[in-house]
C-alpha cells in the first residue's frame, strides 16, 4: 500500500511542471473571455507573433538575448543573497553611456563598439555600486535604493532625449537621432538580431557558470548568501563581495542595455528597457535560481513577450496580457514551488522525483537588513 | 507668496499626502505584525483601476472604494497565505504580485484610459473650516482626507492603547513569547496583513476618484514604494509616517515652486524629487553617519535627536513564526 502511494504521489511530482503552465493559461484564457475575445484565436495570434516569420524568429532570439545577460548577472547576485531590483536602471544606464559614444565620437566600427560596450559595462557597474554603497554604508536596503536608482535613471533618459541630445529636426519625446552606422552592432540580414551580442551572451553564461561552480569568489558569495553571519566569522568581507557582485550584475546589465540600443533600437529611446530587468528577475525565480534552466526560461519569456505585441496588434487588446501570462505562472511556482508544499508527495520515497522547491529566497534580506538599522547606541 | 496662496498650497499638500497616508498605515499594521507585504505599488494600481471602474459604472464612489478595499485584501491574502501557510519568501511573492499588479490593472482598465467618472466631493466640515489657518487647510477638504487624518489617530490608539494592539505588536516583535501569552500569532498576522491590504486598496482608490482622478496605464505607478519606503523613514509610526507622507506630499508643490524659480531647468528635472528624497531619508534614518553625527551633538540632544533620527523596526518582522 506504501508502495501504491509512493507511485501515485511520483506521477503527480512529474507532471507537476505542467500545472503552472496551465493554471496561467487558463487565467489569461478567463481574461480573454472577460473581454469577449477567443483564447484559441489569441494564442495562435500570439504563436504567429513569435514564430510566424523568419523575421519574427530574429526579433524573439533578439529580444532574448539582453534578457540572458541580465539573467545570468542577477543569479551572482541572488546567489549573495542580494535582491538587486535596480538591474532595470543598470540596464538603462549601459544605454546611456552607450548612446554616449555613439552619439559623440566617431570612428571605425571595430573601435566605435569595443568603447560603447566599455562604456556600457562600466555605467552599469557604476550604477550598481551606487546601490551596493547605499546598502553596504547607509544601511539603504538594495531594493529601495535600487527602485530610487531606477527611477532616477529613467528620468535621466527622458531629460537627454528631450534636451541635450534631442534630434535636430526638434524635442520630440521619442528618442535620439538614429546612430551612424558605424556605431551599429552588425547585424544578422535585416533583422534586429546581431551575433555579435549571442557571442557576447554566451561568454556571459559560461563565465557565470564557471564563477558559481568553480571558483573561490563563488563560494565567498554562496556563504555571504546563506549565512552572512558565519561568513562574517569565517572572513568573507560582506562589504567588499556585495558591491563586487552588484558591479558584475551591473556590468552585464549594462552590457544588455547596450545591446538594445545598438541592435534592437538604433537610437536611445524613452523606455529603452522595455521592463527587461524585471522580467529577468521573474526568470531567475521560475528558474528556482538554476543557470542550466534560464535560458530556455528567458526565451519562453521572450516567445510570450514578443506574441502578445502582435496581438496588441491584431486584436487591440493591451499586450500586458504576455505579462500576465507570466507573472501568474511565476506566481504559482512561487507559492506551490513543489509537489510537496501542497503535501501531495510526503512519502520520502516519492521525494526524489519531486522538483526542487524554490530556496525560500535568498534570505529575506528586507527585514535582516532594517533590522540591522541601529537600535540607537544603548 | 501671499498668505492665501500659502494657504492654497498647504491644503493640496495635504490632499497629496492623504491617500500616501492611507497606504502607510495600512502597511504599518501589516508590519508590525510581522508581515512584510512588498506589494503595494501592484496593490495600488490594481485597487486604483478597480476603484475607478467600479465608481465609474455605478456612479457610486463609494462602491468603487469597497470593491478596492476588496482587491487590496485579496492581494494581501496572497501574500499572507504564501508565506504563512505555504511557508514562503514574503519578498519573492510581494515584488511578483507588484508586476502583476502592474500588468493586470493594464489590462483590465484598457477601455477606461482617460475617461471621466465618480469623483469624490468637496465636504467642508461646518464650524471647524472657518477657523483661521487650519480650517481651510484641513476641514476644507473632503472625506478621503478626514479619513485620512482620523486614521493616523486610530492607529496609532490602536496599537498603543488597546488590548488588541498590544497581541498585534507581540506577534510582530515576540512571536514566541505572545504566543506564550496565548495569542494565536498567525491569525493575527492573517487579519493585519488582510486588514493592511484593505485600507492599501482603499488608498489605491483615492489615487483615482481624487487626488489624481481618473484611470491610464500605469496610473500610480511609484506611489507604493514610496508608501513602502515612508514606512521605513517612520519608523513603524502612523504619526511619524504621516509626517513622511506629508514630506512627500509636499515635493510635488515643491517643484512646481522651483519649476517657477527656475524656468530654464527642464520640466523632466522636478520628476527626479521624490526619488532622490526616497534615497536621502532613507540614509538619514539608516545610515552609521546619521549615528557618528549625533555622538558628536551635546550629550543633553543625544536622546532626543536618536528619538527623531533613528529608526528600529519590529524584530520579527518578515520571519516566520511555528507554533510549539
Amino acid at each position: 500500500m506504501n508502495q501504491a502511494r509512493t507511485s501515485g504521489a511520483s506521477w503527480i511530482a512529474r507532471v507537476w511542471p505542467l500545472v503552472p503552465v496551465v493554471a496561467a493559461l487558463l487565467f489569461t484564457s478567463g481574461l480573454l473571455l472577460l473581454f469577449h475575445a477567443s483564447p484559441g484565436e489569441a494564442y495562435r495570434a500570439m504563436w504567429d507573433g513569435a514564430f510566424g516569420t523568419p523575421d519574427k524568429i530574429l526579433s524573439v532570439v533578439a529580444f532574448w538575448i539582453p534578457m540572458v545577460l541580465c539573467s545570468v548577472g542577477l543569479l551572482v547576485t541572488f546567489t549573495a543573497g542580494l535582491w538587486n531590483i535596480g538591474v532595470e536602471g543598470q540596464i538603462v544606464l549601459g544605454a546611456i553611456c552607450a548612446s554616449w559614444v555613439a552619439l559623440r565620437l566617431s570612428g571605425p566600427a571595430w573601435l566605435l563598439i569595443p568603447l560603447e560596450i566599455g562604456a556600457a559595462m562600466l555605467g552599469g557597474a557604476l550604477w550598481a555600486a551606487i546601490a551596493a554603497v547605499l546598502k553596504t554604508r547607509g544601511k539603504v536596503n538594495e531594493i529601495f535604493g535600487g527602485l530610487a536608482l531606477n527611477n532616477l535613471a529613467i528620468i535621466l533618459t527622458n531629460y537627454l532625449i528631450s534636451g541635450p541630445w534631442q534630434p535636430p529636426e526638434g524635442g520630440t519625446f521619442r528618442g535620439t537621432a538614429p546612430f551612424q552606422d558605424a556605431a551599429l552592432l552588425p547585424r544578422f540580414l535585416e533583422s534586429r538580431f546581431s551575433p555579435l551580442s549571442l557571442v557576447l551572451a554566451g561568454l556571459a553564461f559560461a563565465a557565470v557558470f564557471f564563477i558559481l561552480r568553480g571558483t573561490t569568489w563563488g563560494l565567498k558569495l554562496k556563504a555571504l548568501g546563506k549565512n552572512p553571519h558565519s561568513a562574517f566569522l569565517l572572513g568573507v568581507s560582506s562589504e567588499r563581495e556585495t558591491v563586487l557582485a552588484m558591479m558584475f550584475c551591473g556590468a552585464l546589465a549594462g552590457l544588455g542595455g547596450a545591446v538594445r540600443v545598438l541592435s534592437w533600437f538604433d537610437s536611445l529611446r524613452q523606455s529603452i528597457s522595455g521592463g527587461i530587468g524585471f522580467l529577468s528577475l521573474l526568470i531567475v525565480m521560475l528558474a528556482a535560481y538554476r543557470i542550466l534552466l534560464v535560458p530556455f526560461i528567458a526565451f519562453f519569456f521572450s516567445v510570450v513577450l514578443n506574441g502578445s505585441i502582435t496581438l496588441q496588434l491584431k486584436t487591440q487588446l493591451h499586450s500586458a496580457l504576455g505579462g500576465i501570462l507570466t507573472g501568474v505562472m511565476v506566481l504559482f511556482v512561487l507559492l506551490f514551488g513543489s509537489a510537496k508544499q501542497l503535501g501531495i508527495g510526503k512519502t520520502r520515497a516519492g521525494s526524489g522525483d519531486a522538483p526542487e522547491a524554490i530556496p525560500a529566497a535568498p534570505a529575506d534580506s528586507i527585514a535582516g537588513d532594517i533590522s540591522t538599522h541601529a537600535r540607537g547606541g544603548d | 507668496m501671499n498668505d492665501s496662496q500659502l494657504i492654497a498650497v498647504l491644503a493640496s499638500i495635504v490632499l497629496q499626502a492623504s491617500p500616501l497616508i492611507i497606504a502607510v498605515c495600512g502597511e504599518i499594521l501589516t508590519e508590525r505584525s510581522g508581515i512584510v507585504n512588498l506589494s503595494l505599488d501592484g496593490t495600488m494600481l490594481m485597487s486604483a483601476m478597480t476603484g475607478f471602474v467600479v465608481g465609474m459604472q455605478t456612479d457610486n464612489y463609494w462602491l468603487g472604494f469597497l470593491a478596492a478595499a476588496v482587491v487590496g485584501a485579496i492581494f494581501a491574502a496572497i501574500v499572507a497565505f504564501g508565506s504563512i501557510r505555504l511557508g514562503q519568501s514574503q519578498v519573492a511573492i510581494g515584488f511578483v504580485l507588484t508586476l502583476l499588479g502592474d500588468d493586470l490593472s493594464a489590462f483590465l482598465g484598457q477601455n477606461y484610459v482617460r475617461m471621466t467618472g465618480a469623483v469624490v466631493p468637496r465636504a467642508g466640515i461646518p464650524l471647524l473650516k472657518d477657523l483661521p489657518i487650519l480650517g481651510p487647510i484641513l476641514f476644507n477638504q473632503n472625506i478621503v482626507v478626514y479619513f485620512a487624518i482620523l486614521l493616523i489617530v486610530a492607529t496609532w490608539w490602536w496599537l498603543n492603547r488597546t488590548q488588541a494592539g498590544l497581541r498585534l505588536r507581540g506577534a510582530g516583535e515576540r512571536p514566541t513569547a505572545a504566543f506564550a501569552r496565548g495569542v494565536d500569532v498567525n491569525r493575527v498576522r492573517y487579519l493585519y496583513t488582510i486588514l493592511g491590504g484593505a485600507l492599501v486598496g482603499i488608498a489605491g482608490a483615492a489615487y483615482s476618484l481624487n487626488v489624481k482622478i481618473g484611470w491610464s496605464d500605469g496610473h500610480v505607478r511609484g506611489f507604493g514604494w514610496i508608501a513602502l519606503a515612508i514606512v521605513i523613514f517612520g519608523g513603524w509610526s502612523p504619526i511619524r509616517g504621516a509626517f513622511g507622507a506629508l514630506l512627500f506630499g509636499a515635493t510635488k508643490a515643491l517643484a512646481t515652486v522651483l519649476q517657477r524659480a527656475f524656468p530654464e531647468v527642464s520640466v523632466v528635472a522636478f520628476n527626479a524629487i521624490p526619488w532622490a528624497l526616497m534615497i536621502l531619508v532613507l540614509l538619514a534614518v539608516g545610515s552609521d553617519y546619521t549615528e557618528r553625527f549625533i555622538e558628536v551633538m551635546p550629550r543633553r540632544w543625544q536622546r532626543p535627536l536618536r528619538r527623531i533620527l533613528r529608526v528600529s523596526p519590529p524584530m520579527a518582522l518578515g520571519t516566520a513564526f511555528h507554533e510549539g
